[in-house]
């Protein structure tokens, strides 16, 4: 008992980062119908310039997050600008390729930045953990899932209440209605892109303090995040995000009572059952498809 | 009686066995066959993937899975069990065969960035596995102890005689290729790529056709991995892993898609860029990830069309 | 004439028979209780406002959709569990009314591929080229060379499926749907988007498939067309048979004026 509820609490929490990666990745898609296998290296920007500017230089926290969102966001509309909207034939698959050489791109880049050396970086805050049924809450886990939550349900908000939102939303649905009614809908992906990228960024300041943080950590961060918004459910926002403590949580629990070994098999068996039985994710209504 | 169409692909033949022989008799330097030994193995990679992803439309982000495949079966058959390698060979590609089969049956319903998943995951499983059955496959730490590939009295060895097989394998497959692609079945492969729709209107049993060219595609990516392992002699995990995968694909796209020279090229030039690019040290991945970008944003139909189209713009302006 | 010539053993007097047919799409009913029957050899002409579910009925006699209620009985045989591609082996085709043609292949290779389900050659066959495949290919270009002569398309034999003009391409797919020998043609709005004389062109080429003996199914919004081409006319209205007759019939029938009108 007190064994599953210590697996359940670490499995909410790495679940916690993989839903905001997720949550990233489903709004880029939905709103541009891109995937973006750079993603991963933005959550690895934002963990490793979290390590420099807390760290390193000595930022108070708030600040130190600030600038660590802020780098993530500006690298993704950067990259927007210079390799996604100049591609002259964005096929999927040509897309797909671009984002694979920024991903490469970036690793290359931190590699010369960072160095290959692993870093750890310190908990937020140095409070006693809580003992529930006998297991460990560490602070750092609260932190996570609430800060998870208040993202998701900020973002949630944003495009259910803002016009700006709404408007993205339009695009995601029918790009040319949406342009036809005014909405600039590059204006909409270059907005996508950098609240995506800034998503990424804020899993890689989450993550930095529970894992060891190098320039190589993204993409395996990133298929997992794909894995979980597609068990969620592709574009769809909280599907994303169930999808990710899902992911989290059966993680945590397979490694502890299963075998480790196997840990990050897990994510692509239940990638492949979710593909076979419900190709639409989780959460996703069934739908006839159109011929 | 022989058509123009059919002249031109003698004379193709004809030039590519004169280019491959002449550099086999030629070069003594071991570094350089050993670079194009490479490249015929991955071209066999890109040639299988090609089918199923340039002619087909099926996107597999999982190649390297069948490579890997055909490489440890090889390795545990021939290696730890002793058995003849050309008979561990049989079993490799049947084995790939195999899997390809029972994965592709449920995954080869999917499409487009659904499929693309699927098979990413398929090849994270198949990586896993390999690393983490130690006990058989030597885990992370790898498989030694393969062994070298004899016929008779002759020893292929890294140098020309290896050259020699490998690229023997390459001309055979490109055979293939273009005689399946020439046939009642390529037509329906290209049919199902260009509209999957009417091509299950007009009769053709479209999830076969595809499992059977996953299959295809599967036995050569494992025959390229049974070549690659008794050349290396030590192979490890991470050859076969995710970025890999991602590495056939990119020479798939950056060669040309539906294009066997195609294949070739991207083959080329994707196993070249690294060698080329260690001379940039530690900006390798930088100049690497860059090529990749700029490639696909002003050539996005990849060289082999990208240069034809500036050769014929030169001409154009020229004129 | 030998090129046409339909798959040799249909027995019964009606080659199609649709009995109380019902398709939902969420809470749409594409088809709600349809029968009808059509026998062997004429042209029954299907008519009805946008939305009346007339492709969906096609979707359903092809196989790729299959029905909440009722069954098709094509040539005697419940087809409701029959995949796609053994329906059209034997002898369903169709065209689309959304051109799809295979674009990156040419006009002679598309009209090839349309002989998928008549033809045998695999794999191994390909690979090793044995002489039964060789003929095989032999037999099939020269028999697509013919149906491109019969549909008028001769001249665009090697040019490029996608680049031919819109009318052509309309007539190519016809081409390539009679490549697979079928018994029973669907052709979904077959006029939609052609000029005049391309319309009466079309109209010589349902009469000379006629001839051939093989039965027509015409999905079409020119009355002209429909009422001279088919012996049988039925009618939807929002999944519905509002009627059935001879082109005269409907022609004086109130309630299918009223539906037409009604809808504009
Ligand atoms: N795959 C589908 N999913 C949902 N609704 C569909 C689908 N196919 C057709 N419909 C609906 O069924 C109705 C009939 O459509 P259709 O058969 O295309 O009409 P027609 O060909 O007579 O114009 C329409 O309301 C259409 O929106
Ligand atoms: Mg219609």
């Amino acid at each position: 008992m007190q064994e599953i509820v210590q697996y359940l609490f670490s499995g909410i929490t790495t679940g916690a980062v993989y839903a905001v990666i997720a949550v990233g990745l489903s709004m880029l898609y939905s709103s541009t119908e891109l995937i973006n296998f750079a993603h991963g290296e933005f959550v690895m920007i934002g963990a490793l310039a979290m390590v420099t500017l807390w760290v390193r230089i000595g930022l108070p926290l708030p600040l130190a997050v600030a600038g660590a969102v802020a780098a993530g966001c500006m690298l993704g509309l950067v990259f927007e600008r210079l390799a996604i909207r100049t591609a002259r034939n964005p096929q999927p698959i040509t897309l797909i390729i671009i984002t694979v050489g920024a991903s490469i791109f970036l690793k290359g880049a931190a590699m010369i930045v960072w160095g290959k050396d692993p870093f750890s970086m310190p908990s937020f805050s140095s409070h006693e953990s809580i003992e529930i049924f006998g297991a460990a809450l560490l602070p750092q886990s609260i932190w996570i899932v609430t800060a998870a939550l208040v993202l998701a349900g900020g973002i949630h908000l944003f495009l259910k209440q803002t016009l700006t939102g709404k408007a993205m939303v339009a695009c995601a649905v029918n790009k040319k209605a949406a342009w036809l009614s005014g909405i600039p809908s590059e204006k909409m992906g270059i907005l996508a892109f950098g609240i995506s990228a800034g998503c990424g960024a804020v899993a890689g300041i989450f993550i930095a303090p529970i894992t060891m943080s190098s320039y190589d950590m993204g993409t395996i961060l990133g298929i997992k995040g794909f894995c979980a918004a597609m068990i969620g459910g592709l574009g769809s926002l909280w599907g994303a995000f169930a999808g990710g403590l899902l992911l989290g949580i059966l993680e945590s629990l397979g490694a502890g009572l299963i075998s480790s070994a196997l840990k990050d098999a897990i994510a692509f068996v239940l990638l492949l059952l979710i593909l076979y039985i419900r190709p639409g994710g989780l959460f996703a209504a069934k739908e006839a498809k159109r011929f | 009686m022989m058509t123009d169409k059919n002249k031109t692909i003698w004379i193709e033949y004809l030039v590519f066995l004169c280019v491959v022989s002449a550099f086999g008799l030629i070069t003594e330097n071991t570094y350089y066959l050993q670079i194009m030994t490479f490249i015929g193995i991955n071209t066999l990679l890109a040639l299988g993937l090609n089918m199923l992803m340039g002619y087909t439309g099926q996107v597999s982000l999982g190649h390297a899975a069948f490579y890997g495949i055909g490489a440890y079966t090889t390795a545990i058959l021939s290696g730890t069990y002793a058995i003849n390698p050309w008979l561990a060979l049989v079993c490799a590609v049947a084995a790939a065969v195999l899997i390809a089969f029972i994965v592709g049956l449920p995954t080869l319903r999917l499409s487009g960035y659904y499929l693309a998943m699927g098979t990413l995951g398929f090849g994270m499983i198949v990586n896993i596995v390999i690393r983490e059955w130690g006990d058989v496959t030597g885990g992370a730490s790898g498989f030694v102890g393969i062994p070298v590939l004899e016929a008779g009295s002759l020893v292929f060895m890294s140098g020309a005689s290896y050259y020699f097989l490998v690229w023997g394998i390459v001309f055979a497959a490109i055979i293939i290729c273009r005689r399946l692609l020439a046939s009642r079945t390529g037509r329906a492969l290209r049919a199902i790529h260009d509209g999957e729709n009417a091509a299950v209107a007009i009769g053709i049993n479209t999830h076969a056709l595809k499992l059977e060219i996953f299959m295809f595609s599967a036995a050569l990516g494992a025959v390229a991995g049974f070549l690659y392992a008794h050349f290396v002699l030590f192979i490890s995990p991470e050859s076969f892993g995710f970025m890999f995968s991602i590495k056939i694909v990119t020479m798939v796209v950056i060669g040309g898609m539906a294009s066997v020279w195609g294949a070739l090229l991207g083959a080329a030039v994707l196993t070249l860029l690294p060698e080329v690019l260690h001379g940039f040290a530690e900006y390798e991945m930088i100049v690497f990830g860059t090529v990749l970008m700029v490639v696909m944003i002003f050539m996005p139909q990849g060289l082999t069309r990208g240069i034809m189209d500036i050769i014929r713009t030169a001409r154009r302006a020229r004129a | 004439m030998t090129l046409l010539q339909p798959t040799p053993g249909s027995r019964p007097q009606h080659i199609l028979e649709v009995q109380d047919l019902t398709k939902m799409f969420g809470g749409v009913k594409a088809q709600d209780h349809i029968n009808f029957s059509i026998e062997k050899g004429i042209v029954c002409g299907l008519i009805g406002p946008n939305g009346a579910g007339k492709t969906t009925l096609f979707n359903m006699i092809t196989g790729i959709y299959r029905p909440d209620t009722g069954k098709v009985v094509f040539n005697g045989k419940d087809i409701r569990k029959t995949p796609v591609h053994r329906l059209v082996k034997a002898g369903v085709a169709r065209t689309f009314q959304h051109v799809e043609l295979f674009s990156s292949m040419t006009l002679l290779e598309n009209i090839m591929v349309g002989m998928h389900v008549r033809t045998k050659a695999g794999f191994w066959a390909a690979v090793t080229r044995i002489p039964a495949m060789k003929r095989e290919e032999r037999q099939s270009r020269q028999k697509a060379e013919e149906l491109l002569e019969f549909t008028g398309l001769a001249e665009d034999a090697h040019k490029m499926a996608g680049d031919l003009p819109a009318g052509r391409q309309k007539t190519a797919q016809i081409a390539r749907a009679l490549a697979s020998n079928p018994l029973l043609l669907l052709l979904d709005e077959p006029a939609a988007g052609l000029n005049p004389v391309e319309t009466h062109a079309l109209g010589q080429l349902i009469r000379k498939i006629k001839q051939s003996g093989i039965t027509m199914m015409l999905v079409e919004h020119d009355m002209s067309l429909v009422m001279e081409m088919s012996d049988k006319v039925v009618v939807l209205d929002q999944g519905k048979k509002l009627a059935q007759g001879t082109p005269r019939q409907i022609q004086s029938n109130e309630a299918v004026m009223s539906a037409y009108l009604g809808n504009g």
